[in-house]
């Protein structure tokens, strides 16, 4: 045992959660500790389980949508999109040219709006509590354009398989060009009060260290990969929706500690508003839904989608018997499997830490228990 | 020495104290006052189901065709019908809207082919119940009452 102490009582075992409020959610964290060291983590997951793969099985394949929204409820258009890829591949349709442009603009808006949260939360629990009123305010921005756009805030339901169901409002490109022109002093902002911060630094530089072979040996995707030095965004990597258009970089960092992390999502956010600007001067008039029959019948057979969520990659993989309803929906959170590096990354390091490395991996529990 | 001059002066913390003093300007409050002012949602939000009546003669829109029913994923929404004996045409006779297991998510007035059955601006969906949460069609036609606040 690392660090043990010639007392072996010293060891502890404490249940951090489900209601501790920095687990974001209800996860159950049991810490071994010796003193204040972790030598070893155990999640306990299943709190917010709803059954929403179960769920699939009994609802058409347009009904199933809105359930998808409430897996990763903070970046809802991206499970949207990542459900609506998958079955129109199932289907072998495409959604026409303004619809795609559309649903790019609305999923970097969502990653926008979840990094935002992330942001303040993580920074609410190392203790800076400034940042989630700025992140919060900003984020209004975003859900403010949502409501206008499909009617809803958070789940927002905003594709439909085959393209979208709500037109353009009058003033979306200006509402849209102004939260850009807007947004980006913004996160100068943030950094100005976080990243030179000494408190900060502190807290995140060195702690919870995930190298890139561990990375790929948890299958971590997302800014946590990008974070350790590897270049993996499955938007360059696998282009969907029309990515391969836009011209954007992919932030790395190369220590793969939180404060790595921090600063990916950071640029990140950057420059999802320059593919948000670039995606605006694509809009062209035309039609918004491909031709899809009324009651959706896939033929025989299976699809697997992944698109690159805010959190990392969200995988949906469909089994269609040929029925209007799927024979079975898997989805491969980022959420979950992000959260398997918890226990490496905690090793070693102090309890207050955890708190720290919770808030990094950035976890939606409704997305790891679904 | 740039950064033990950094250090000792506190540059980083003054750095962050001025973002936060640059924000206390009060064009920077966002807080709604919300029960005396009240938000204005967006044209297109998904609020309160409403059955539409017709405003010129008072009858309603819908035609009890049950595509509503059928598109909506929970199976909250009980169409009752019945055959007019002159006309032998269907008639709507009750209508049940379960709103604490909706997630608004429109598929139902997506599929209305009359506009009949309508996501309205109301948000105030509150009951003291759960059988207040269950609208009828005198419910659903008037929409719901919420008590106005004035400041």
């Amino acid at each position: 045992m690392a660090g043990s102490t010639f007392l072996d009582s010293s060891e502890l075992v404490l249940n951090m959660g489900p209601q501790h409020p920095s687990t974001h959610g209800v996860l159950r964290v049991i810490l071994k500790l010796d003193g204040e060291k972790v030598i070893g983590t155990e999640c306990v997951i299943g709190y917010l389980h709803r059954g929403v793969e179960k769920i699939g099985e009994n609802r058409t394949y347009v009904q199933f949508a809105p359930y998808v929204d409430r897996m990763d409820y903070v970046a809802a258009v991206s499970n949207g999109l990542g459900y609506c890829l998958a079955v129109e591949k199932l289907l072998s349709v495409e959604a026409p040219p303004r619809a795609q442009v559309t649903r790019v603009i609305l999923t970097e808006l969502n990653r926008i709006a979840s990094h935002l949260l992330w942001l303040g939360t993580h920074a609410l629990d190392i203790g800076a509590i400034t940042p989630l009123f700025y992140t919060l305010r900003e984020r209004e921005e975003v859900l403010k354009i949502f409501e206008k756009y499909c009617g809803a805030r958070l789940t927002t339901h905003a594709f439909r398989i085959g393209g979208l169901q709500y037109e353009l409002y009058d003033g979306f490109e200006e509402d849209v060009a102004k939260f850009c022109d807007m947004f980006l002093p913004k996160v100068d902002e943030y950094e100005e009060l976080l990243t030179d911060n000494r408190i900060w630094v502190e807290r995140l530089k060195g702690v919870g260290i995930l190298t890139a072979e561990q990375c790929k040996a948890y299958g971590v995707t997302g800014p946590v990969l990008r974070a350790a030095g590897v270049a993996w965004d499955l938007r360059k990597a696998q282009p969907y929706s029309g990515y391969e258009q836009y011209d954007f970089d992919i932030p790395i960092r190369q220590n793969g500690d939180t404060f790595d992390r921090y600063i990916v999502r950071m640029e990140e956010m950057r420059q999802s508003v320059r593919i948000i600007r670039q995606a605006l001067e694509r809009i062209e008039p035309g039609p918004i839904m491909a031709k899809v029959p009324k009651v959706i019948k896939p033929p025989v057979g299976e699809v697997y989608v992944s698109i690159e969520a805010p959190k990392g990659e969200l995988g949906y993989f469909i089994v269609s018997d040929g029925s209007t309803q799927p024979y079975r929906v898997r989805v491969r959170p980022p959420s979950f499997v992000n959260l398997q590096a918890l226990d490496q990354m905690c090793r070693g390091a102090l309890v207050a830490d955890v708190v720290a490395i919770i808030g990094t991996i950035d976890i939606v529990l409704g997305e790891v228990d679904r | 020495m740039r950064k033990l001059i950094r250090t000792v002066f506190l540059v980083d913390l003054l750095q962050g104290l001025w973002v936060t003093l640059r924000n206390q300007h009060p064009k920077h409050i966002y807080t709604e006052q919300y029960p005396a002012q009240r938000p204005k949602v967006a044209e297109r939000f998904r609020g309160a189901p409403r059955l539409n009546i017709n405003p010129d003669t008072g009858e309603t829109l819908c035609i009890g065709c049950n595509l509503c029913a059928l598109a909506c994923p929970e199976n909250l929404i009980v169409v009752g019908t019945e055959r007019d004996p002159k006309t032998n045409r269907k008639v709507l006779t009750t209508f049940t809207y379960d709103t604490s297991r909706c997630m608004f998510c429109g598929l139902c007035e997506d599929a209305c082919p009359v506009d009949a059955l309508e996501l309205t601006q109301d948000f105030e969906l509150a009951s003291y119940t759960r059988e207040g949460q269950i609208w009828d069609r005198q419910m659903l036609e008037e929409g719901p009452r919420p008590t106005q606040y004035r400041s």
